[in-house]
């Protein structure tokens, strides 16, 4: 194996005038790009010996092709010195604070032996303190009016930005060609005082005398499909400072006047100013012709698709694949169906073994076109073969041998990493096993949408295939999803029962769920169950079998576990054994003995569930299992029963709307009354509230209320065992909130949290009269779904629905950059092998993590060991 | 409440009580059981309070009168918690005292229900030992990310919406994600700074008690006790008509507020009450005021403070009831933050005030309390929305926000900003400027963190990475097979 090699650290530095000469390997002279030919201009800056431009050529320097020619960096000389703009803060300071005359820092020499003393201490362990030091000293400099020094009277200097300096002194204007003399007169060891590194970052070197060509490479020029020759933005740049440099040479040369020479002085300056950094601002950008500004080198670093953002911490990459997703609950948790085209295209490589080398031939023999084949063969001197290309795949099979290298279709069974965005947490990232099916999505189980916030309404996925062992090896004991069942977030599962799942559990562990022999076999057929059927619950006058039952198999045998259900509250509450309602959860020795299972026994997102304790006490293989077929079976039981929802469900009699228009009526007389004192003045204000917020609060009041009793009213009516009801009881999907909206009554929209008043001057519509400040007015939506709304509450409705969307809209940008700012913060803290947290860079954060080096992952409501579930777990069935 | 006088009525037959004899009634089998206890000598220690309660339960229920048959049962009991000490005592060493005490209560309460043979409470206590080890951290998890996650991707699901009633229909709070972020921003000063006043036991009963406290806290300024200001320039005067009822509410008389303007400079001497109307005071204006100058003159006269804690302009007394005793108590919830004033207002209880702003804790009580303040914060906000986030992410965000003894921010002015690597800072916001000024002290970065080592490529030291042992299989002289 070759010797890996490390980055241990990266100086940073300026370069000096001495070192970018070195460097280059030509010097830049003329603003010539191409001569007549289309050629390159050998001293021009896109000569050949600044690296290779197109395929095939060699570089003139160094001899390498495209490929392997790093570029070179030629130079330029510059007829005045020009101020670096990136460093004019820098050269700001270090002038206020060293003497005009002899380059001093302005503080005497005890006190800078002490501080330089004090900073060399602190340096190394406290480089944020050292800094602060720096910072002081700087400060202190600065105020000094006489060199301490050589007793030399100091000067204001003032900044004009960008980069004018003045002294308000004897030297006026300060061209950057004296303020290099005064930067050279520094000495070391104040600047070291003063935080500057002399050894690579002499403040003199921020004044550009020689400024370096970057290699062509950088800026490659692009050809249009016109055969027009298309520049870099720093090409062009380059040419206008190369330009300006000349013909500022050329006035010195011919003494033109100094107001001449001056003006061309500033110009290059402006043209290096924005050659560096085009937002500076003060300066007017650079433009394209067509008035875009200049991509120059310090927007080529910055934001979001800069270098560092865009290219470096995040990067694109090959092995991949992305398209929409479609549910099928068929397939295992841990699974995703990969379309076959897909497998086809990504490939995994395989080294060849005496081992594996008759499946591989195979493959092979298959081609890049016929499924399970290859696309590549790289054999031992490194050289690829593109089988796409190869009419005789026998021979190449046939010369297969150990220690090539096959880059082979992706089949049943690969590890793959799957992932959504936004990828707000870890989950956002998990490894799937291939199952290579028909069709053009990858298909995923439902019940692993809650972690990556999935739904099939045109969501995409992305898939990406690891390419070596290491890889797949973590993939596959790190990443895998039944890994990942319980979120590090509060120690629950996040992948769990949804929807249907829930629905189809709670219909079939229904107390009132009688099962035929048919029936009972086909659960357990799909779910793959062989073995004896159990014992029937009633024998007469047929054999019938509950969904307990069935269910039970599924437990593992020494399995007790209690726990309210779902539907547990208000009329069905139960808290113990004794249960009408069947709605108190009792496991028994791995049998399902009462209550039904919903949400609270088998849903995603609820700690301490039955699933909870399944997943944690038996593994997350079997959690995995247990998930795969106990949902198969529920799938399969609401299938055979049917389940849907149909208007029928939410239709009220008149009898309903009639006492719900009363309670309506009741409210809206009310709140006339509460206007009548308002008006009257006779409503007496809350402490700390005006008199009209009062009014608003008690009106919003009255209305709610409003709404519950119509909501009741509405369930009153409504069969309590119908599939909408269901569903919200047994947290499948809805509450009985969304119940009474579409049955009953929609209620207040509000905006902002209160009641609409936006709108036309002193009403919200042209159909109400000014100054109305009654229910309908404001928002209020009598009417339900059912009903149908009026275009008024249509248009309320609608406002209130805009809130939402804007709402969401402003809340991801927010919490996106907030998320993002934590991770940077925190993203170098790890557990040490000692169980204390600290960063990567060695600083201690907490002696213990969490107090008590407990993975919150494994730790419900901040408990790592919950004892009173332990008891029951093993003598539970003794009660 | 009992003591205070209030009488209970709790009509039992024919009969009804007083407060005294209520407590009394309920105390019964308490003081009973602890008799029969104070006889024994041998107790386990641990399970003492179980076994109490147990006994004086059955006291209840079953109506064990005897002493006799209190201390048989007691004896039984003893025999059962000692087989569970006896058992348990085993895990001890392994496990934190919290898990094992709990343990040991969980197994002592089941024993004492149903039988339980040796080997059963072994299983138990054996799987209690493993499901803690097994819960414990593995070295190079990357917890700081983790953490990270959990706080901000449940940012997603909360509500913009501002403002809700904490309880307090009178005050609006700053809730849900704004909240969070200015929380994690570490801003000098909430948007809604609140406080909550607890009181000492002198006050915190009455109502009237309650408001006393209010009173002396709440900010009042000229302005809230003025009816009318009339600005007469003829006489340069500026005459302030008192609100007698404000006034009263306050707890203020026109004596009280001629002493506190008096005490300003500028206004001394020149503040008079009027001898005609009780409730006028006449102020004397420099002179040459014009109309505008004498309005700024009001102005700044109204904002003057009378009485009060400076930056507290409202008070609430709230009503709540002590969940373990069942008595009401009043707390004050003020709208503005001082807490070192507050706390040293005769009547509050400086042991439970709390307030909403990190900053002002951290100066008062100093950086371990703002570490506790702002994980108690960022939970609340959390919980308050129904999100559900282990504490331990949380604490491990407060002390990295703490742990350099101020407060730093989440962002580039603290911690993100004060990153040891040049690469680090550079990739997340101000890119070009940190580059210059690494060029320019000739900064090394030395690659440690994760951001620069995939800036870099390599691997970054966490998690699996973090095993730096290496094999070269041509080295190994024997094969290991066979």
């Amino acid at each position: 194996m070759e010797d890996e090699k490390v980055v241990g650290g990266i100086k940073f530095g300026i370069l000096s005038p001495e070192m970018i000469r070195n460097m280059s390997v030509t010097a830049i002279v003329t603003s010539e790009v191409y001569d007549e030919n289309g050629l390159p201009v050998e001293g021009g800056v896109m000569d050949p010996r600044l690296g290779v431009i197109e395929p095939g050529q060699r570089c003139a320097t160094c001899g390498n092709t495209l490929a392997r020619c790093p570029g070179h960096f030629g130079h330029l000389e510059l007829a005045r010195p020009v101020i670096h703009i990136g460093f004019v803060k820098h050269i700001y300071d270090l002038m206020r604070a060293t003497c005009r005359k002899c380059g001093r820092l302005k503080l005497p020499q005890e006190e800078i032996d002490r501080y330089l003393d004090l900073y060399n201490r602190l340096k190394d362990r406290w480089p944020q303190l050292a800094k602060s030091l720096s910072d002081y000293v700087k400060r202190k400099a600065i105020k000094a009016s006489k060199c301490p020094h050589c007793g030399e009277p100091q000067y204001k200097i003032r900044l004009e930005k960008p980069t004018t300096f003045i002294e308000e002194g004897p030297l006026g204007r300060l061209w950057p060609n004296k303020i290099r003399e005064w930067l050279e007169r520094i000495p070391d060891d104040d600047l070291r005082l003063l935080g500057y590194d002399p050894e690579v970052a002499r403040p003199e070197w921020m004044i550009i005398t020689v400024l370096p060509i970057p290699p062509i490479a950088v800026r490659p020029s692009i050809l249009l499909e016109t055969g027009i020759r298309s520049e870099d933005d720093l090409t062009h740049k380059l040419v206008d400072i190369i330009r300006t440099n000349e013909k500022l040479r050329e006035s010195i040369n011919s003494g033109a006047p100094e107001v001449i020479v001056e003006d061309l002085w500033e110009l290059l300056q402006y043209h290096i100013n924005t050659y560096i950094d085009n937002e500076v601002p003060g300066v007017p950008s650079a433009k394209r012709r067509s008035g875009m500004p200049l991509r120059t080198l310090a927007q080529r670093l910055k934001g979001k698709g800069g270098r560092f953002r865009g290219n470096l911490s995040g990067k694109r990459v090959d092995f991949s694949a992305r398209t929409v997703i479609s549910p099928d609950p068929n397939i295992s948790v841990n699974e995703v169906g990969v379309p076959k085209e897909v497998a086809m295209t990504l490939t995994v490589p395989v080294r060849v073994t005496s081992w594996n080398i008759d499946d591989v031939r195979r493959y092979i023999l298959n081609g890049p076109s016929r499924y399970p084949g290859a696309n590549y063969v790289i054999d031992p001197n490194g050289r690829r073969i593109d089988l796409r290309f190869i009419k005789d795949l026998k021979a190449i099979a046939e010369g297969l041998k150990p220690g090539y290298v096959v880059e082979r279709h992706l089949i049943n069974g690969d590890v793959v990493l799957f992932n959504r965005q936004p990828s707000l947490h870890r989950m956002s990232i998990m490894a799937h096993v291939v199952k290579v099916l028909p069709g053009r999505t990858f298909r995923l189980h439902l019940a692993v949408c809650p972690p990556y916030n999935a739904d099939f309404d045109g969501d995409e996925m992305n898939l990406h295939v690891p390419q070596n062992v290491e890889a797949r090896a973590e993939a596959r004991t790190l990443l895998l999803v039944q890994e990942h069942m319980l979120s590090p977030r509060y120690g629950g599962p996040i992948i769990g029962g949804i929807q249907d799942f829930i629905s189809g559990a709670y219909l079939l562990s229904s107390k009132a769920t009688l099962l035929t022999k048919n029936q009972v076999s086909d659960l357990l057929a799909s779910i793959g169950y062989v073995g004896g059927m159990p014992e029937p619950a009633v024998l007469s006058p047929k054999k019938a079998w509950l969904g307990k039952q069935v269910f039970s198999i599924l437990l593992p045998k020494g399995f007790n576990f209690r726990r309210e259900a779902n539907i547990s509250g208000s009329e069905l509450k139960c808290s113990d054994e004794e249960c009408f309602w069947d709605s108190y959860l009792v496991v028994k020795k791995g049998k399902l003995l009462l209550g039904v299972l919903d949400k609270a026994a088998i849903g995603a997102q609820k700690p301490e569930s039955m699933l909870h304790y399944l997943i944690r006490e038996n593994g997350n293989t079997f959690g995995r299992e247990f998930m795969d077929k106990a949902f198969k079976m529920f799938l399969r039981f609401i299938e055979m029963r049917g389940f849907t929802m149909a208007i029928n469900d939410i239709v009220i009699p008149k009898e309903a709307y009639n006492e719900i228009e009363q309670v309506y009526e009741e409210s809206k007389k009310d709140v006339a009354k509460l206007i009548k004192e308002y008006e009257e003045g006779r409503l007496e204000a809350m402490p700390g509230r005006t008199r009209e917020e009062t009014l608003e609060i008690n009106i919003l009041d009255v209305l709610s209320r409003a709404r519950d009793k119509a909501g009741e009213i509405a369930v009153k009516y409504l069969n309590p065992f119908n599939n909408v009801f269901i569903m919200a009881k047994t947290g499948a999907r809805g509450s009985t909130l969304n119940i009474t909206q579409m049955a009953a009554m929609l209620g207040q929209q509000s905006v902002r949290g209160q009641r609409i008043s936006r709108g036309y001057r002193d009403r919200t519509l042209p159909h109400f009269k000014k100054g109305e400040i009654g229910p309908e007015a404001r928002g209020f939506i009598a009417d339900s779904f059912v009903r149908g709304l009026s275009p008024i509450e249509m248009f309320f409705h609608a406002a209130g629905g805009r809130e939402g969307l804007v709402d969401t809209a402003v809340r991801t940008s927010q919490s996106g950059y907030m998320q993002r700012r934590l991770i940077t913060s925190l993203l170098d803290l790890i557990v040490a092998y000692d169980g204390s947290v600290k960063s990567t860079y060695g600083e201690l954060i907490q002696f213990k993590y969490g107090e008590d080096g407990v993975d919150p992952k494994n730790a419900s409501f901040g408990e790592a060991v919950k004892a009173s579930r332990i008891v029951e777990k093993h003598v539970g069935w003794k009660r | 409440m009992a003591g205070r006088g209030e009488v209970v009525q709790l009509s039992e037959g024919e009969r009804s009580l007083t407060a005294e004899e209520v407590v009394e009634e309920i105390s019964k089998p308490v003081t009973l059981v602890a008799k029969v206890l104070s006889r024994f000598k041998r107790v386990p220690e641990a399970l003492m309070p179980a076994i109490r309660q147990i006994l004086v339960n059955e006291v209840v229920e079953k109506g064990l009168t005897e002493e006799s048959e209190i201390s048989i049962r007691f004896k039984e009991l003893r025999k059962i918690a000692d087989k569970v000490v006896k058992v348990a005592e085993r895990a001890k060493e392994v496990l934190p005292e919290g898990i094992y005490l709990e343990l040991l209560n969980e197994l002592f309460r089941a024993a004492s229900k149903v039988e339980l043979s040796a080997e059963e409470m072994e299983e138990i206590r054996d799987d209690a030992v493993r499901t803690y080890l097994r819960a414990l951290v593995d070295p190079g998890e990357p917890v700081g990310t983790v953490a990270a996650q959990s706080i901000a991707e449940p940012g997603t699901q909360m509500t913009l919406r501002t403002f809700h009633y904490a309880g307090v229909r009178e005050l609006n709070v700053t809730l849900g994600l704004p909240r969070l972020i200015e929380l994690v921003d570490a801003r000098k000063s909430p948007e809604t700074p609140m406080m909550e006043i607890h009181l000492d036991e002198d006050h915190k009963y009455e109502r009237n008690d309650a408001l006393e406290v209010a009173r002396k806290i709440e900010m009042t300024k000229l302005e809230t006790v003025t009816a009318a200001a009339d600005i007469d320039l003829f006489s340069n005067q500026l005459i302030i008509t008192l609100d007698p009822d404000m006034l009263h509410d306050k707890g203020l008389t026109r004596e009280d507020i001629i002493k506190v303007l008096t005490k300003s400079k500028t206004l001394s001497g020149k503040v008079k009450p009027d001898p005609e109307d009780l409730n006028v005071i006449v102020i004397e204006m420099p002179k040459n005021y014009d109309i505008i100058k004498a309005q700024k003159f009001r102005d700044r006269i109204f904002r003057m403070k009378l009485k009060g804690v400076k930056g507290i302009n409202k008070v609430i007394a709230q009503r709540r009831k002590d969940e373990t005793t069942g008595n009401y108590y009043y707390v004050l919830i003020t709208d503005g933050t001082n807490l070192s004033a507050v706390l040293k207002v005769d009547g509050v209880d400086p042991a439970k005030t709390k307030s909403n702003s990190i900053h002002e804790i951290e100066s008062v009580l100093g950086i371990e309390a703002a570490r506790e303040a702002l994980i108690r914060e960022i939970k609340d906000t959390l919980g308050e929305q129904g999100l559900d986030v282990d504490v331990r992410h949380i604490m491990l965000l407060a002390d990295m926000m703490t742990r350099t003894g101020s407060l730093r921010q989440i962002g580039r002015h603290g911690i993100a900003g004060e990153k040891p690597s040049v690469l680090a800072r550079a990739a997340f916001e101000i890119t070009v400027k940190n580059l210059f000024d690494a060029g320019a002290s000739g900064e090394v970065d030395s690659i440690k963190g994760v951001a620069e080592n995939v800036i870099i490529g390599q691997v970054a030291p966490v998690g699996t990475a973090l095993v730096e042992l290496r094999m070269n299989p041509t080295k190994i002289k024997k094969p290991l097979s066979k």
